[in-house]
């Protein structure tokens, strides 16, 4: 059981309503595509390069052939396309003549139990030969290409203003970001069954359906039309599902063998399958009068993009147009780049570029509120951007962007109280490393924003169908509920539009029309705007059908009895435009800003971190559903606590050394902050219910506060995020 | 393959000694990891984990006599609490609340990692293990215990069944860095052990070596510097500033994917430190 | 070599046949038993999402070795809720109604270890709960609902207890 549910909930807009799949989640019954099985079922593995960057000279698969109980294996030669990837095809499904990243997939295997498999794959002879991997970012920029298509992903200038003003108040400085990992606790998973009509259906954990569908068609050399797919339970995601992961191994494996075939990744294997954060390299410098207006700003973005383009060339867009962060800068230069490396790809996380230049901007706004003697919350909002100033990009606030509000009334937010004297509750915990006397607290503030939807002209647009049968309400719609409430929302709508207690969310597929993708801070816009549309036009039909026109509560039992409503309709945003030769243009539509203050405990002769507490206020637009926006706002904090002190994966030669939760450290409960959050609701004219996509902005600019926040209590300097206990030790 | 359940050490012995190349599972946290990714194929298993000889603590005259069974969950409470409390500490930061109710004390010692958490205790205490096998028992100190990198002296055939943890009069803690709060793998970790009436200092160190190591030489002087009196020491801040100098002059870190040599060297004097004024006073 | 056992889950005896020896007490739950509740996270007792309770205590179901668990009561999530559909316990029913289910997946590992938390401790502070879900990794939610489900569920527990 999935998302259908006949539960009777109450709670429309605006309610503190439970999610449909709640009860099922509590009781062990969701479903999760790992907990799929069907009869006749094989399992699936793939055999993955272990070196960063080789020839491949030879594939010997007839030892893994040779094990009782393997039914098919894989390589290049048998995939009929042999080219996917999620915006551009410039990666293989199989590794054919090189191997550009250690994990990269060069063969796929069915047996009949999934030890038999990974036994059959560790059988398979692979003859490399073994090259020498290029593995800086810097390198990439003039080294001899690793692909046909090049090693630059993209390289995006925006010149605002007068490049050469400069103000009397200068800061520069670089900063690092290591590259973070979605580290979602489902992991990947997927059963492909193959159909009478030489079709395939897959039911896999993904962010968007259609767009998997299309890539899964091509390369098998499908028509569309015989690639069916639906959602199976999905253990988060947080950008890691946006790119495919196992889909196309399990269809061809599936097509091929004549089984159903289910893959699912073990944790390690999760670590190498789908794409990370980028890590960077970003050098600013502002400047600034001595009152703390900004007259400039300067940035080199240097992204590394690892083997496979993924969606790096909007990654470094969004990482540009928002690198000196909600401030009106007059003048300006910024230039980033992604570049092609040998080492892991990265793609989509929660934040999208932005996460990346916030760290580095509001490290230097600090650094210049100091240098012009200004408070540094003073000389946020002295800059702070408002409807109708212009971005980096030229283009100005259309909408609603209340970056004072935010400042305000997080700086306004009461601290918490002192540490109790637990061990528990300090720097080190059981560990015993800390008495209270060596404990420092230290505060810090940061603020960030970042688009929502997609941006540069992008036709993005969502379908959702409203039906109404003999009174039963049931709602369709492609959108990827990945655990942050979407399938709540759909009821909500309908609720509130109809007046009716029960709805009924069909299990999202591919037989409606797409709903994009469960990214970009986009589906309730898009996906809620499809599913109000629709059901307001159903509530049209009904109006219609009915005697008196008073507006109030009908009866759908009575007026569908007979004659059903079926309606399907399309949400599009407004249109954007792609940025010109100097990175001007009207490309995106909307806006989110939120700020945060940290309040950490350090131990400042060892270097560890206890955050204590995160005060945030968030332009939310309006509240939706109250429980779910808080349940966003502490795990995307979450998530910034990660990326701050703890989280990143160790690339060493192109080699991941940490691909386990040994030592690819997320947050536990010990670790957590308490959260305190204020939701500045300030409707967006033209958003379905005024509503703004609140996932992102905890994410982007928690990260910078702690940071600050660990500078202040112990005088580091912390250039990097994760910042480690030698960082703040040295 | 095949799975044997013994009731008794003798015949955890005996099925040892019927199965050569059978594999010793007691809590399963160190075995099942490799089992699960692959690591290790499986022959024979003789689990241990219930026999009833192994389990349980009980205080005997100047010592805990500690069944190699024994969880972590189990040391985290009285009497080990009571008569060895830095291995109480030890034992509460090991995984989490799943992995204590299952890790034993015999699996650490078996395992023999550097950065075993009840290790650097158990050094510090100078305490002995007892090794049984067909060949019959031995006691084995602490120090003697490891050999390299999850080696120690256990023979093919061999288990842990006890731990002998002398009761020592006098002020003990542990101090184990991580970067998480909690299920954390030791960067650096350090038990100290004060015994009033032998008047001496003993000292344990993790995951700075390719074993856990003791610092002789900065034990022996420190007690020589103390002011030992019946019911405490006194040590000068000088002497405790020093004293963590020759610590991590014991220790013999290196660079990893969680940390450097120098800041765990670094972590080791710090922590020496502050392990020493803890008990000072 | 495979071999047959019974592991006595939720309160009745389960034959295992066929099995791989090898097999974890997770891998046997889920793919032979009928008990998917336990989630697969890691298999490496790092996360929490397989936790099941052996004779009363909380343990990762990942490193116990299924055909050494005979004789022993386990316990999984399905045993720990009133057999009627949708019906919930009080820890469930805190966790639906204060948002702290978001995908789900670290969810019924945390019904147990929550559930093995107020048997043994039925007033915890923040920090005694937080210790003691210390071993349940949740990437969703940030833990805060989760904090608050304990406390509203400890709460209901005593009432009903009086």
């Amino acid at each position: 059981m999935t998302a259908g549910t006949e539960t009777r909930i109450p709670g429309g807009i605006g309610q503190r309503a439970i999610r449909p799949d709640g009860v099922a989640k509590v009781r062990g019954e969701f479903s999760f595509a790992g907990d799929l099985w069907a009869e006749g079922m094989l399992w699936g593995q793939a055999l993955r390069s272990p070196h960063p960057s080789a020839r491949i000279r030879a594939i010997d698969i007839a030892p893994a052939l040779a094990i009782n109980g393997v039914h098919a294996v894989l390589t290049a030669d048998d995939v009929p396309v042999n080219r996917y990837g999620l915006e551009h095809r410039d990666q293989p499904v199989l590794a054919g003549d090189f191997v550009r990243y250690a994990g990269e997939p060069v063969a796929v295997i069915a047996a009949e139990h999934p030890d038999t498999a990974r036994r059959a794959a560790a059988a398979v002879v692979v003859d490399y030969d073994v090259l020498d991997p290029l593995v800086d970012a810097e390198a990439a920029l003039d080294a001899p290409r690793i692909h046909p298509d090049g090693n630059f992903f993209r390289d995006l200038v925006i010149r605002r203003g007068d490049v050469d003003a400069r103000g009397q108040i200068v800061v520069e400085g670089t900063y690092e970001i290591g590259m973070q990992d979605q580290a979602f606790m489902g992991p990947e998973a997927g059963l492909a069954t193959p159909t009478s009509d030489g079709g395939v259906d897959l039911v896999v954990s993904t962010q968007w359906l259609h767009n998997d569908r299309d890539q899964i068609a091509e390369c098998l050399g499908l028509a569309p039309e015989l690639v069916h797919l639906t959602l199976g339970g999905v253990g988060g995601a947080f950008g890691a599902r946006e790119d495919v992961s196992l889909h196309i191994h399990a269809c061809l494996l599936a097509t091929r063998t004549g089984r159903p075939v289910k893959i699912v990744y073990s944790r390690a294997e999760s670590f190498l399958g789908h794409v990370h954060r980028h890590p960077a390299q970003i050098w600013m410098r502002h400047s600034a009068r001595p009152d703390g207006e900004l007259v400039s700003f300067d940035a080199r973005i240097l992204l590394d993009g690892g083997a496979y383009r993924s969606s790096s060339y909007h990654v470094t867009a969004n990482a540009a147009c928002f690198a000196a962060g909600p401030y009106r800068v007059p003048n300006a230069h910024v230039r980033a780049i992604a570049v092609r490396t040998n080492n892991p790809p990265c793609g989509a996380m929660r934040g999208f570029g932005v996460v990346q230049s916030c760290f580095a901007h509001e490290a230097q706004m600090d650094r210049l509120a100091d240098a012009c003697g200004i408070d540094r919350v003073e000389l946020r909002l002295r800059n702070a951007l408002a409807p109708g100033d212009e971005l980096l990009t030229g283009q100005r606030i259309g909408g609603v962007l209340p970056v004072a509000d935010v400042i305000r009334a997080c700086a306004a937010m009461p601290l918490p109280a002192p540490a109790p004297d637990d061990v528990l509750a300090r720097p080190g915990g059981s560990g015993r490393t800390a008495t209270a006397s060596d404990v420092r607290r230290g505060i810090g503030f940061a603020v960030g924003f970042k688009n929502l939807m997609y941006a540069e002209g992008y036709m993005d647009g969502s379908v959702a169908r409203c039906r109404i049968d003999a009174g039963v309400v049931t709602v369709y719609c492609a959108a990827a509920e990945v655990g942050q409430g979407f399938v709540t929302l759909v009821q909500q709508i309908a609720r509130t539009v109809l007046g009716v207690d029960d709805v009924i969310v069909a299990p999202a597929d591919t037989t409606i029309g797409s709903a994009g993708s469960t990214s970009a801070s986009r589906q309730t816009m898009m996906s809620g705007g499809a599913v109000e549309k629709a059901c307001r036009a159903a509530r049209a039909v009904l109006d219609a059908r009915t005697a008196s026109d008073e507006g109030g509560k009908l009866d759908l039992a009575a007026l569908t009895a007979h004659e059903p409503v079926d309606v399907t309709e399309e949400y599009h945003h407004r249109l954007t435009h792609p940025l010109d030769a100097d990175g001007q243009g009207d490309a995106h539509v909307s806006f989110a800003c939120a700020a945060h203050r940290a309040v950490v405990d350090v131990d400042p002769e060892l270097g560890l971190v206890r955050v204590v507490h995160l005060a945030t206020a968030q332009d939310v637009g309006r509240v939706l559903n109250p429980l779910q926006v808080t349940g966003q706002i502490e795990g995307g904090i979450a998530q910034g606590v990660g990326l701050a002190v703890m989280e990143e994966l160790i690339v060493q030669g192109g080699r991941v050394r940490n691909a386990s939760f040994t030592d690819y450290l997320i947050p536990t409960a010990l670790d957590a902050p308490t959260v305190e959050a204020v939701l500045i609701e300030e409707p967006e004219p033209g958003a379905p219910f005024g509503a703004k996509g609140v996932g992102e902005p905890p994410t982007i600019s928690s990260t910078p506060a702690i940071v600050a926040a660990i500078r202040d209590a112990s005088g580091a300097v912390c250039r990097r995020v994760p910042v480690r206990p030698r960082d703040i030790t040295a | 393959m095949s799975v044997i359940i013994p009731d008794s050490v003798e015949a955890a012995i005996a099925a040892l000694a019927a199965h050569p190349g059978a594999t010793v599972l007691a809590g399963g946290s160190d075995l099942m990891v490799e089992v699960n990714d692959g690591r290790r194929t499986l022959a024979d298993v003789v689990s241990i984990g219930r026999i009833p000889e192994l389990a349980g603590v009980r205080l005997d005259d100047d010592e805990l006599v500690i069944g190699g069974a024994t969880t972590f969950a189990r040391l985290e409470r009285d009497p080990v609490a009571a008569y060895a409390p830095a291995l109480a500490y030890a034992a509460r930061t090991v995984g989490s609340p799943q992995i204590r109710n299952a890790a034993t004390l015999g699996g650490n010692l078996a395992t023999a990692s550097p950065a075993g958490d009840s290790l650097p205790v158990l050094l510090a205490l100078g305490a002995s293990v007892v090794v049984a096998g067909a060949a019959g028992e031995r006691r084995v100190p602490a120090a003697e215990f490891f050999i390299g990198p999850k080696r120690s002296v256990v023979q093919p055939g061999e288990l842990v069944v006890a731990v002998h943890v002398p009761v020592r009069r006098g002020p003990q803690d542990y101090l184990k860095a991580g970067v998480r709060n909690a299920m954390v793998i030791a960067v650096a970790s350090i038990a100290i052990a004060v015994d009033l009436d032998a008047r001496t200092v003993g000292i344990g160190l993790g995951s700075v070596g390719p074993v856990p190591l003791g610092a002789p030489d900065a034990c022996e002087w420190i007690a020589g510097r103390a002011r030992w009196r019946a019911d405490g020491l006194d040590v000068d801040e000088r002497d405790v500033v020093d004293f963590g100098d020759r610590v991590a002059r014991a220790a013999r870190p290196i660079d990893d994917h969680r940390s450097t040599a120098d800041y765990r060297r670094h972590a080791v004097t710090v922590m020496a430190r502050r392990a020493l004024r803890r008990c000072v006073g | 070599m495979s071999e047959t056992y019974a592991l006595h889950v939720n309160g009745k005896d389960h034959p295992v046949t066929d099995a791989w020896l090898g097999e974890s007490l997770l891998y046997v739950l889920r793919e032979r038993l009928g008990f998917p509740g336990a989630k697969a996270g890691c298999e490496q007792g790092e996360c929490g999402s397989c936790s099941v309770l052996v004779d009363g205590t909380l343990v990762c179901a990942c490193l116990v070795l299924a055909a050494a668990s005979v004789g022993v009561e386990i316990t999984t999530v399905e045993g720990l809720q009133p057999d009627a559909r949708g019906a919930v316990s009080e820890v469930q029913r805190a966790f639906v109604e204060t948002g702290a289910v978001q995908c789900g997946f670290c969810t019924p590992g945390l019904i147990v270890a929550v559930h093995a938390l107020l048997e043994r401790d039925p007033e915890p502070d923040d920090l005694a709960i937080r210790e003691a879900i210390s071993g349940n990794l949740c990437r969703c939610t940030g833990y805060g609902r989760i904090l608050e489900a304990v406390g509203v569920a400890a709460a209901k527990r005593r009432e009903a207890a009086r």
